[in-house]
C-alpha cells in the first residue's frame, strides 16, 4: 500500500457484501452515489498481473467531476495497464473500479462504454475504409437502426431514418467544432495523423460520454493541431465533461491538468496540483532516475 | 406534402438513389441483358433450334441467379463483417436437404414430412441459421482464423453426416436425395406437379400453347424458364434487403467490426451479438440458396458430388471478382463468374470446331507444352480447347491471381457504399423548420417497397 492513500478516499465497499464496511469514508461513498457527478471515477487497490509480472500494484486514485485529471509516469509505470483495466480491455487481478458509484470492475469494453465512460486510443484507430462521417455516425449509443429488424422492415425503418437525420446534424456540428468538416466525405484512412486524433476525439463526443479517457492524445501531433486539440479539451471541460488524460509528456500535464496523478512501478506515487507534484521529492527522484 | 403520384415517385427515387441505387440497378439489368444476348448469340451461332437457344439462355439464367444468391449471403458475412466463412457449401447442403425432408413427399424414399413448400423453405433457412449458430457460437468469441477452421470443419462434418449409412433412411446417404417437392414453376403449370406424367392445368395449357407456337415444344424448358425468372425475382428481393442491411446503422457496426473490432467495442457496440446475428442471417440465406439451387432446381443431390469444399471457393471467387463489401458487386460477380467463367468455356470447343481448324490434339500436357520451345503454340491451344472443362479452372485461377495483383477490390469494390440510412453528405441545415418536407418523407416511407 502506498502512503498516498491517506490523501485520497480509502478503500470502501459500495457493494453490500464487502468484508470491511468503511467508517469515515462511507460518507464520501454515499456522496458519490447520491451525486453521481461528484466523483465519477474511483479506482481502489487496482492490481494487474501478467504471469509473474505485476504491472499495476494496488493503485488507488479518483477523478473529480468536471476536471481534467492527468495520469503521468515514466515508461513502464503501469499507466496504460491501469487505463486498459478501467476501459475493460484487461480484467484486473484484484481491486475495484467504480464509475459514478457503480462497480464496473471486469466489465467488457462495450459495457464500460455504454455506462458513459469512453476511451480513445494511443495510436488513433480509425475505421480506414469508412468515411469520416461514417466513423462519426458509428459512435452514438442507443441507435434504433442497430437492430436488424428496424433497419430492414419498411414500417420500422422510418424511425431509423429520422434518427439518422438527427445524428447526421450532430455529426456535422461536431466536425465543425473540431474544424475537420471539410474532410467529412473522405476516407478516414486518407487523414493525417493529427487529423485522425481530432476525428477520434470527435467520434468519442458523438457517444455523448459522461467522462472521456484520453490515451496519449497528443502523441505524434504537430504543435498547431496540438494547440487546437487542447483548446477543444478545455472548452469541453468547461462545459462539464470530465477527462482523464494519460501522457508521458510532463509539460503538457503540468500546464493543462488541475489534478495530477503520478504513477511509478505500478503504484500511485503522488497526487495533487501541478505545484505539489513539481515539488514532490519522490516524483523528482522517479523521473530523474528514469531520464538522467 | 407529397400527395400527387409524381411527387411521391420523386421522393421514392431520391430515397432509392441514395448510395447510387438507381445506377446500380441499371448496371445489373444491363449486365443481365448483355448476358442473355451473348448466350442467345452463342446458341444461334452453334445453329441450335429455338428451344436449344432458349435452353442455353435459361440454363445460364438459373446459374447466375443461384450464384448471385449465395454470393450475396457470403458478402453479408465476409464483405461486411469480415467473418471468414469457408463452409458455405455445408450451409447450402443443410438448406437443400432440409427443404427436401420438410416438404418432400411422405410416400417417397427417403420420406419427407410433406409440409407446404413455403414452410419447407423457411424451415430450411431457419435450420441453416441454427447450424450456423452452432458452428459460430464458440468460434466467434475467438480470433477470426478459428472461425474459418470451425466453418470448414462444420461443412465437412455436414457432408460426411449426410453420407453416413446410419442416417440413410433420412438422408439417402450415398444414394443421394431425390425426394424433393416440385418447384413452384411446375406447381403453377401442372395439375399434379409431383407426377412426371401429369397433365398441364389451364395456366399450363395456355403458356405451353404460346411457347409451342414459337417453336418450343419442350414443356420442361418452359417450366425451367419460369423457375429461373422466379429466382431472379428472389435475387432482387434479397439484393434490396441486403442493401438495406448494409446501408443502416446495423451495417455500419458490421463494417466497424471488419475494420477494428476493439474500437467498435470501445464505442459501446456488443460486437459478439452483431457477429452472431449477421452470421446466422448469412447462413439462412446460404440455406435458401441451397434449397432453391440443388434442392428445388436440380431436384437431386448427392454428397459425393455436390457440396464439396470447391463450391465454397467458387462462391468466394465470384465475390472477389465482383468486389467484396458491395451488394451490387456480389450480384455482378455471381453473374460474371457463373456465366462467363463457369458456363461459357463449355461452349468454346463447340465454337472452335465450327472454324474447321485442324488443331493438333496432344494426349498429355507434356506433349502440349514441349512444342512451345519450338515456338509452336498450336498444340497447347488444341490441348486447352479439348480439355476446356478442366482447363477453365486453371484459367479462373490465373484470373484470380491477376485480379489480386491488379484489381484487388474486384470489379466494384472500394467504391463509396456509405453505410447509412440517409445521405450523410446532404446536410439539412434548416432542419426543424421544414415540417412539410418531413411529412413528405415519412409518407414516402410508407409507400416504399
Amino acid at each position: 500500500m502506498s502512503d498516498t492513500e491517506e490523501r485520497q478516499a480509502a478503500p470502501d465497499g459500495t457493494d453490500a457484501d464487502h468484508e470491511e464496511p468503511g467508517t469515515a469514508d462511507s460518507a464520501v461513498e454515499e456522496a458519490a452515489k447520491s451525486t453521481p457527478r461528484g466523483i465519477p471515477l474511483r479506482v481502489q487497490n487496482l492490481r494487474k498481473e501478467f504471469g509473474g509480472i505485476t504491472a499495476v500494484a494496488d493503485a488507488s486514485f479518483h477523478v473529480e467531476a468536471g476536471s481534467l485529471t492527468g495520469l503521468i509516469g515514466p515508461n513502464g509505470a503501469g499507466k496504460s495497464t491501469t487505463f486498459n483495466c478501467i476501459a475493460g480491455v484487461h480484467r484486473p487481478t484484484a481491486g475495484k473500479v467504480y464509475f459514478q458509484g457503480e462497480d464496473i470492475t471486469g466489465l467488457r469494453p462495450e459495457q464500460v462504454a455504454n455506462k458513459g465512460l469512453v476511451r480513445t486510443f494511443q495510436i488513433a484507430r480509425e475505421m480506414e475504409d469508412m468515411t469520416v462521417l461514417e466513423n462519426m455516425m458509428l459512435a452514438p449509443r442507443g441507435q434504433v437502426g442497430e437492430s436488424l429488424a428496424y433497419s430492414v422492415l419498411p414500417g420500422l425503418r422510418d424511425q431509423v431514418v429520422t434518427q439518422e437525420e438527427d445524428l447526421r446534424e450532430r455529426a456535422w456540428e461536431t466536425l465543425e467544432f473540431f474544424e475537420i468538416d471539410h474532410l467529412a466525405g473522405d476516407y478516414a484512412g486518407s487523414l493525417s495523423g493529427g487529423q485522425r486524433k481530432l476525428l477520434e476525439m470527435a467520434r468519442v463526443l458523438m457517444t455523448d460520454p459522461e467522462m472521456v479517457l484520453l490515451d496519449e492524445p497528443l502523441a505524434g501531433v504537430n504543435p498547431t493541431l496540438e494547440k487546437k486539440l487542447l483548446e477543444r479539451v478545455h472548452e469541453l471541460r468547461d462545459q462539464g465533461l470530465t477527462f482523464l488524460l494519460v501522457e508521458h509528456d510532463m509539460d503538457i500535464i503540468m500546464n493543462h491538468c488541475e489534478h495530477i496523478i503520478v504513477m511509478h512501478q505500478g503504484k500511485v506515487l503522488a497526487e495533487g496540483g501541478a505545484e505539489d507534484i513539481r515539488n514532490d521529492d519522490r516524483v523528482i527522484d522517479a523521473y530523474l532516475g528514469e531520464t538522467l | 406534402m407529397s400527395n400527387s403520384p409524381r411527387e411521391r415517385l420523386s421522393v421514392l427515387r431520391t430515397r432509392f438513389s441514395q448510395g447510387g441505387g438507381v445506377n446500380d440497378a441499371a448496371l445489373l439489368l444491363v449486365t443481365m441483358l448483355a448476358l442473355w444476348v451473348l448466350f442467345a448469340a452463342v446458341g444461334m451461332y452453334l445453329q441450335y433450334d429455338t428451344a436449344g437457344v432458349l435452353g442455353t439462355v435459361v440454363n445460364m439464367t438459373f446459374l447466375v441467379a443461384v450464384y448471385a444468391l449465395a454470393v450475396l449471403a457470403l458478402n453479408l458475412q465476409w464483405g461486411y463483417a469480415g467473418l471468414f466463412n469457408i463452409g458455405v457449401a455445408g450451409f447450402m447442403a443443410v438448406g437443400a436437404y432440409s427443404v427436401g425432408i420438410l416438404s418432400g413427399d411422405p410416400g417417397g424414399t427417403p420420406a419427407g414430412f410433406g409440409l407446404p413448400l413455403p414452410i419447407g423453405i423457411l424451415g430450411a433457412m431457419l435450420i441453416a441459421a441454427l447450424v450456423g449458430l452452432v458452428a459460430a457460437f464458440p468460434a466467434l468469441r475467438l480470433r477470426a482464423d478459428y472461425l474459418a477452421i470451425a466453418t470448414v470443419a462444420m461443412s465437412e462434418i455436414i457432408r460426411t453426416t449426410l453420407l453416413a449409412r446410419p442416417f440413410a433412411e433420412i438422408t439417402g446417404a450415398g444414394q443421394g436425395f431425390r425426394n424433393f417437392p416440385s418447384n413452384p414453376a411446375r406447381t403453377l403449370y401442372y395439375e399434379n406437379p409431383g407426377d412426371v406424367t401429369s397433365e398441364p392445368n389451364a395456366i399450363g395449357e395456355a403458356v405451353f400453347g404460346v411457347f409451342e407456337s414459337l417453336g418450343v415444344a419442350r414443356t420442361n424448358l418452359v417450366v425451367d424458364l419460369t423457375y429461373a425468372l422466379l429466382l431472379l425475382v428472389i435475387v432482387g428481393i434479397v439484393y434490396v434487403l441486403s442493401r438495406r442491411t448494409g446501408n443502416s446503422p446495423f451495417g455500419r457496426v458490421l463494417k466497424a467490426i471488419r475494420e477494428d473490432e476493439l474500437v467498435a467495442e470501445s464505442l459501446g457496440k456488443d460486437t459478439r451479438l452483431f457477429k452472431i446475428k449477421i452470421f446466422m442471417l448469412g447462413c439462412a440465406l446460404m440455406g435458401l440458396a441451397g434449397a432453391l439451387w440443388q434442392g428445388l432446381g436440380n431436384q437431386s443431390v448427392n454428397p459425393t458430388t455436390n457440396f464439396l469444399p470447391v463450391l465454397t471457393f467458387y462462391i468466394f471467387i465470384a465475390l472477389i471478382v465482383g468486389g467484396s463489401g458491395s451488394n451490387t458487386g456480389s450480384v455482378l460477380g455471381g453473374a460474371v463468374f457463373a456465366a462467363l467463367l463457369f458456363l461459357l468455356p463449355t461452349y468454346i470447343s463447340n465454337i472452335v470446331s465450327t472454324f474447321n481448324l485442324t488443331l493438333p490434339r496432344p494426349n498429355s500436357a507434356v506433349e502440349a507444352v514441349t512444342p512451345l520451345f519450338s515456338a509452336d503454340p498450336m498444340p497447347l491451344v488444341g490441348f486447352v480447347v479439348a480439355n476446356i472443362d478442366s482447363m477453365r479452372f486453371i484459367i479462373i485461377g490465373v484470373l484470380l491471381v491477376w485480379l489480386m495483383q491488379n484489381r484487388p477490390d474486384g470489379l466494384l469494390g472500394h467504391r463509396k457504399e456509405v453505410a447509412s440510412s440517409v445521405d450523410l453528405m446532404q446536410r439539412d441545415r434548416k432542419r426543424g423548420q421544414t415540417a412539410a418536407t418531413d411529412g413528405g418523407r415519412s409518407q414516402g416511407g410508407e409507400s416504399d417497397e
